[in-house]
């Protein structure tokens, strides 16, 4: 009974460890790949190949004056940074690195999860807010408006996986598609019908498209478009501020990352059956998939707010409850047939 | 207790773009009265970077003020180089080598190319793609090595005199140039184009938006890309020919939309017509001296007299008024980003933010220029 209490607070002592080293190494992944990208070599003074440049800009980050501007509301400008931060690090509760490697079995976990990235998103209203910054507060009401439409899309694709697997435990959602990657949701060839499978990578994009948008990534990065709001609701920032915003921006990008594994690529499970599986396979799945957003970042240009909304409202939506009303058909069809 | 900002939907406030701002590549400041997003007027405000440039050729000789030309567009250094040179030789009535104006057309073009990178590489930073840039300089270095090697410096150029060129080029250079032309050739169409110009969200960022009529162009006075952008076919290097360029054979890129796809075009199109005048003056290329004799202290007779040219940014106009001494009695220059910048306050009224930053980054603007 002991170990059910301490094991959730141990996991939460190691995720936030987790957190903050991954978010430090996920910058220098960043910088080096957007410097490979851009034909530079990045990072590389400090330590071998610029490994231990994350922990110079921590040092850099800590020692700085957090500084309160005149004329900001004070209280919800200090919370605003911590409020990027936690949500990001308690949805790691919920995800299961493997069938053994997790918190504790939550019967809600998908729920939980976009609850508590709702909530992150609060952390970029109120920093804008709270600047007293007019940039600032463009970026606050852009954030509002696209987290609004692309959170529908985003809920609607979950809610065609949670129709597929009859679950809405991350667990059994990945358990399900366990034996090959045939049977993952991105394109369940077994398992599933074949009409299925062919609308399956559709939904996986929208999905995609939607993680983008939600984490503030680049081509979608409306909040912190740095060549028309300076920094967007970071501006004001300076020291730690900054630095919990980066850090809940590059968790955020991970839970993502670890959301779209589970929910499409099988999360733990091998590629193909006789290799075992394990929580290695999650990791890499994770940070192929971070790879990709880094990937993206550094070759678009960025989208402008409007056209962003659009596509939202009068693409993924209509194409994410077409797909959702499609699957609904194929599991009836499935059901009289059999 | 502070007091939060307070903004209901029919009241509009003040955005200060600038004179500190990522988007305006210089110390530029923009008064936004903006609702929402949305732009209510715009003001450009100057002078941030004023530095006397016409009164300074008033105090010194005409020689004096040659390093200033390159101070004011750094980035096309050599077009108003040549446009001051112009100007007093017209006054003082030397001749130009043949050589020398060859050598002036091959540097002024290469110089054109490095100015239009470098304006792709910050357009679309300014539209939130940062990787072009470095593309863009990757090419742009090598047009600085190239001028470097004959001039000496790898930006604030210097190179022309009265009567001639500093310094001959050499086979060095030739090849180079030519190696250079090859590459840049090989890489337009897979890097410039493919990635960037066919990219969806570019295409949509600058289609349509924008729209620059023939009208405002002229109301304005602006030149360049941006009336070329608009549909008119105008040109100094053609409808006032001066240099060697009646000599060569090169197309005027112009197109009828006016929108910043348009204006876009015509940069990336401009790099190719310069890549063909330069390899057209490289096969001509004449012997003999690129200098010529100019007396040490140079006194022009009195006079009035204007000499322009086509720089990467618009016409550059140089007037010079001679009382017959040493130093220019009276230099009033006209520079294309002066113009080009007047018409933004019209054309951003009733525009989204974002996109009245591409407009305002499809201007090429270079603000020491603008401010003198």
């Amino acid at each position: 009974m002991d170990t059910s209490i301490w094991r959730p607070i141990l996991y939460l002592i190691g995720v936030m460890a987790f957190a903050g080293v991954n978010a430090a190494w996920l910058g220098w992944c960043e910088r080096k790949g957007a410097g490979h990208i851009q034909r530079r070599i990045g990072p590389k003074e400090v330590g071998p190949y610029g490994l231990l440049q994350p922990l110079a800009d921590g040092i850099k980050l800590m020692t700085k004056q957090l500084l309160v501007p005149q004329g900001v509301d004070g209280i919800l400008f200090r919370v605003a940074p911590v409020l990027a931060m936690i949500p990001a690090i308690t949805s790691m509760v919920a995800i299961p690195f493997s069938a053994t490697f997790h918190a504790r079995p939550i019967e809600l976990s998908v729920l939980l999860i976009f609850a508590l990235a709702s909530i992150g998103m609060m952390a970029i209203l109120l920093g804008g807010w709270a600047s007293n910054n007019k940039y600032s507060l463009i970026s606050a009401a852009r954030s509002v408006s696209q987290n609004v439409a692309y959170e529908i899309p985003m809920l609607i694709t979950v809610i065609t996986i949670v129709m597929l697997s009859g679950s809405m435990n991350l667990e059994e959602i990945a358990l399900q598609q366990k034996g090959g990657f045939w049977n993952w949701y991105i394109f369940p060839i077994a398992g599933q019908s074949i009409a299925q499978a062919i609308i399956m990578p559709v939904s996986f994009l929208i999905f995609f498209t939607c993680s983008v948008a939600e984490t503030n990534r680049a081509p979608f990065d409306m909040a912190e478009a740095e060549s028309e709001l300076i920094a967007g609701h970071m501006t004001e920032y300076g020291s730690m501020g900054f630095g919990l915003f980066m850090m809940g921006e590059y968790l955020n990008i991970v839970v993502g990352a670890c959301l779209t594994a589970i929910l499409f690529f099988g999360g733990w499970d091998s590629p193909l059956p006789f290799i075992p599986s394990g929580v290695l396979w999650f990791v890499l799945k994770i940070y192929l998939l971070i790879f990709t957003f880094i990937w993206i970042r550094w070759t678009y240009p960025r989208t402008q707010i409007y056209k962003l909304l659009n596509l939202s409202w009068k693409i993924l939506i209509p194409f994410s409850l077409a797909i959702l009303l499609l699957t609904a058909v194929f599991i009836k069809i499935e059901g009289i047939l059999i | 207790m502070t007091e939060p900002i307070l903004c209901t939907p029919d009241e509009t406030f003040v955005l200060n773009l600038g004179p500190q701002h990522p988007a305006t590549h210089g110390v530029l400041r923009v008064k936004l009265t903006m609702d929402g997003e949305y732009i209510v007027e715009a003001e450009p405000v100057l002078g941030y970077i004023h530095r006397m440039h016409e009164k300074m050729a008033e105090n010194g000789t005409f020689a004096q003020f040659m390093p200033n030309t390159p101070r004011m567009d750094y980035l096309s250094a050599l077009s108003f180089n040549q446009g001051y040179c112009m100007a007093v030789e017209r006054a003082a009535g030397i001749e130009v080598p043949e050589r020398a104006e060859y050598i002036r057309t091959i540097t002024v073009e290469l110089n054109r190319i490095s100015s239009h990178l470098l304006w792709w590489g910050a357009f679309i930073l300014d539209l939130g793609g940062f990787t072009p840039l470095l593309y863009a300089f990757d090419d742009r270095e090598k047009i600085l090595d190239l001028l470097e090697h004959v001039t000496g410096s790898r930006l604030t150029y210097c190179y022309y005199r009265f009567g001639g060129v500093y310094n001959d080029i050499d086979d060095e250079f030739i090849t180079g140039t030519r190696e250079f032309i090859k590459r840049l050739r090989s890489r337009m169409p897979t890097l410039y184009h493919d990635l960037v110009t066919g990219n969806i969200i570019l295409i949509k960022r600058l289609k349509d938006i924008g729209h620059i009529s023939p009208e405002v162009c002229r109301k304005y006075g602006a030149t360049g890309p941006v009336l070329r952008g608009s549909g008119i076919e105008y040109d100094v290097r053609k409808n006032e020919p001066y240099s060697i360029y009646p000599e060569l054979d090169f197309d005027i890129p112009h197109y009828p939309e006016g929108d910043c796809m348009a204006r876009y075009m015509v940069r990336m199109d401009e790099i190719e017509q310069s890549l063909r005048i330069i390899e057209q003056s490289l096969d001509k290329l004449p012997g003999g001296p690129v200098q010529a004799k100019v007396p040490k202290t140079l006194k022009p007779p009195a006079g009035d007299c204007y000499a322009a040219v086509e720089a990467a940014k618009g016409t550059f106009g140089c007037r010079l008024i001679c009382d017959g001494d040493k130093g220019p009695y009276r230099l009033k220059l006209r520079s294309p980003c002066f113009s080009n910048l007047s018409l933004f306050g019209e054309i951003a009224e009733g525009m989204l933010l974002a996109d009245a930053l591409a407009v305002m980054g499809s201007l090429d603007l270079v603000i020491p220029e603008i401010d003198r």
